[in-house]
């Protein structure tokens, strides 16, 4: 079962993303992650609201990607997890002030 | 059994009523639907006021520091605490404290200093590491994570699945098999700190749960000191059995919990809601899902109630918890969706709680112990002898 989002990241400009469920990561134009973030069941939008107002949010992403997944306040987690294990910290841009467990993915 | 509460009962219970219902749900209005953490600040300000009303850490032994709080209590307190949105699997989202791994009362000296008394004051987590990919529901034949002595110390090779909290634990309880021909008397328990070399969360094990989510474990040549022993040496199943049979009846209350508050919601609704010019209330078709609700919530509250007295009698109470754990997982499941249906659309949204009791609801038929597991447990004890 993978873990990592297996998508490629893709200029925010094609931004097909609709009011669904899920989670997605922007990046900049060497493809580094700045923001994990999730659309949730208090979402106006859903996935195309929520990746648009943190874009705007941070000038420097110019990529996106996404995944639909109604479980995605665990599948949130799981990629904080996930970019903490490989990065050793999570994206500034993030603001988690919960408990985060531990990932080592392998 | 007497069903009467006494006054202090009758008094605890209204004061954690009102807590769920003037502290939690209010906050709940302003979180994600299917979170499992309250905002630190909140959660602060929370445990200082169960603190206050000296309800923290309820299942703590008094001589340990816990409250003196009855079994049979507690169980009630137990369905009150369930009562909101997150109430199944984050009950009060964790206010009330808890008192870890019970299993470590039972440990040495030296294992309480280190893991007991850091879990008691709030310093340290466990997690209970016992079903594996091989099964959950016969955990003494299916365990096939390996223990073998090697000096001072055992070292551990296999993994488990489906265990709860285990990326964000200190330490944890792991079964392993120490002697392969012995069936259920050649398992052991070790105390297993999670940064241990060779210790790895590999993946969330993404489920219908919206809150304490489940991890998939692995180890590598994970290397414990014989000191980390709980109990004895292929010793450990029965370890595992005490606790499985403890733990139903507050699953069960959980259920009931949640069932309580599906059933009020939906009473508070179909006076007002009005279809083909009558409110739904006057139609006999929601009358009966009413009437089949309050016969799930007392039949469910009646079992677990008697498994709680005798367990604080100090009765056998393995039929009872196992009877309580059927009937409330399923009663509850039931309570749920019949109060979805009278809801209508909205009850399917996540503008309501409905949804996510539903999904989350569905696995307490399977956690602690499927429904079939229950009954062969139940089976077996009025049957008796013949049957093992």
């Amino acid at each position: 079962m993978r873990t990592r989002f297996d998508k490629p990241l893709r200029p925010l400009t094609e931004l097909d993303a609709q009011g669904h469920l899920g989670v997605f990561e922007l990046a900049d134009e060497n493809g580094q992650v700045l923001f994990i973030g999730y659309a949730g069941g208090k979402s106006l939008f859903g996935l195309k609201g929520e990746i648009q107002a943190a874009s705007k949010r941070l000038s420097a992403a110019t990529h996106f990607r996404y995944e639909i997944n109604t479980a995605y306040w665990t599948r949130y987690q799981e990629l904080l997890m996930l970019h903490k294990a490989d990065h050793g910290e999570l994206p500034a841009a993030v603001e988690f002030t919960g408990k985060l467990g531990r990932l080592s993915p392998g | 059994m007497d069903l009467q509460l006494s006054e202090e009962q009758q008094m605890i219970v209204g004061m954690v009523r009102r807590f769920v219902r003037e502290e939690i749900v209010p906050l709940e209005l302003n979180l994600d639907p299917d979170t499992d953490q309250l905002p630190p600040a909140d959660r602060e300000r929370l445990i200082v006021k169960t603190k206050a009303m000296g309800l923290y850490g309820l299942d703590i032994p008094p001589e340990y520091g816990g409250p003196e709080i009855d079994l049979v209590t507690r169980t009630l307190l137990a369905i009150e605490m369930a009562q909101h949105r997150a109430g199944l699997y984050s009950p009060c989202y964790g206010v009330f404290g808890g008192a870890g791994l019970a299993q470590l009362f039972e440990a040495t000296d030296d294992q309480k200093e280190r893991y007991l008394y850091p879990t008691l004051r709030g310093e340290k987590r466990g997690f209970f590491g016992l079903t594996e990919p091989s099964g959950g529901s016969d955990p003494a034949r299916a365990i096939q994570t390996r223990a073998v002595a090697d000096g001072d110390d055992w070292v551990i090779n296999g993994g488990k699945i489906f265990i709860s909290g285990a990326d964000k634990a200190d330490f944890g309880l792991v079964f392993a098999r120490t002697a392969s021909e012995k069936g259920r008397n050649g398992v052991t328990c070790f105390i297993v700190d999670t940064d241990t070399p060779g210790f790895h969360v590999r993946r969330i094990v993404h489920t219908l749960r919206s809150a304490n989510y489940a991890t998939e474990l692995q180890f590598d040549d994970m290397r414990v000191p014989a000191t980390n022993i709980l109990g004895q040496v292929n010793r450990g199943f029965a370890i595992a059995n005490d606790r499985l049979s403890r733990q139903r009846i507050p699953y069960a209350a959980g259920c009931i919990g949640v069932a309580v508050k599906a059933h009020e919601l939906a009473l508070e609704y179909v006076p007002q809601r009005e279809t083909f010019g009558a409110p739904l209330s006057s139609r006999q078709a929601i009358q009966w899902m009413l009437v089949d609700n309050e016969i799930d919530i007392q039949t469910s509250t009646w079992l677990v109630l008697d498994a709680a007295h005798k367990a604080q009698r100090g009765d056998s109470f393995r039929k009872e918890a196992a009877m309580a754990k059927l009937v409330g997982s399923e009663a509850g499941g039931r309570v749920v969706d019949r109060c979805m249906q009278m809801f209508g659309g909205y009850g399917v949204t996540k503008d309501f709680p409905f949804e996510r009791w539903y999904r989350e609801m569905r696995i307490r038929r399977i956690g602690e112990g499927p429904s079939e597991v229950q009954r062969h447990i139940i089976a077996r004890d009025i049957l008796g002898a013949s049957l093992r």
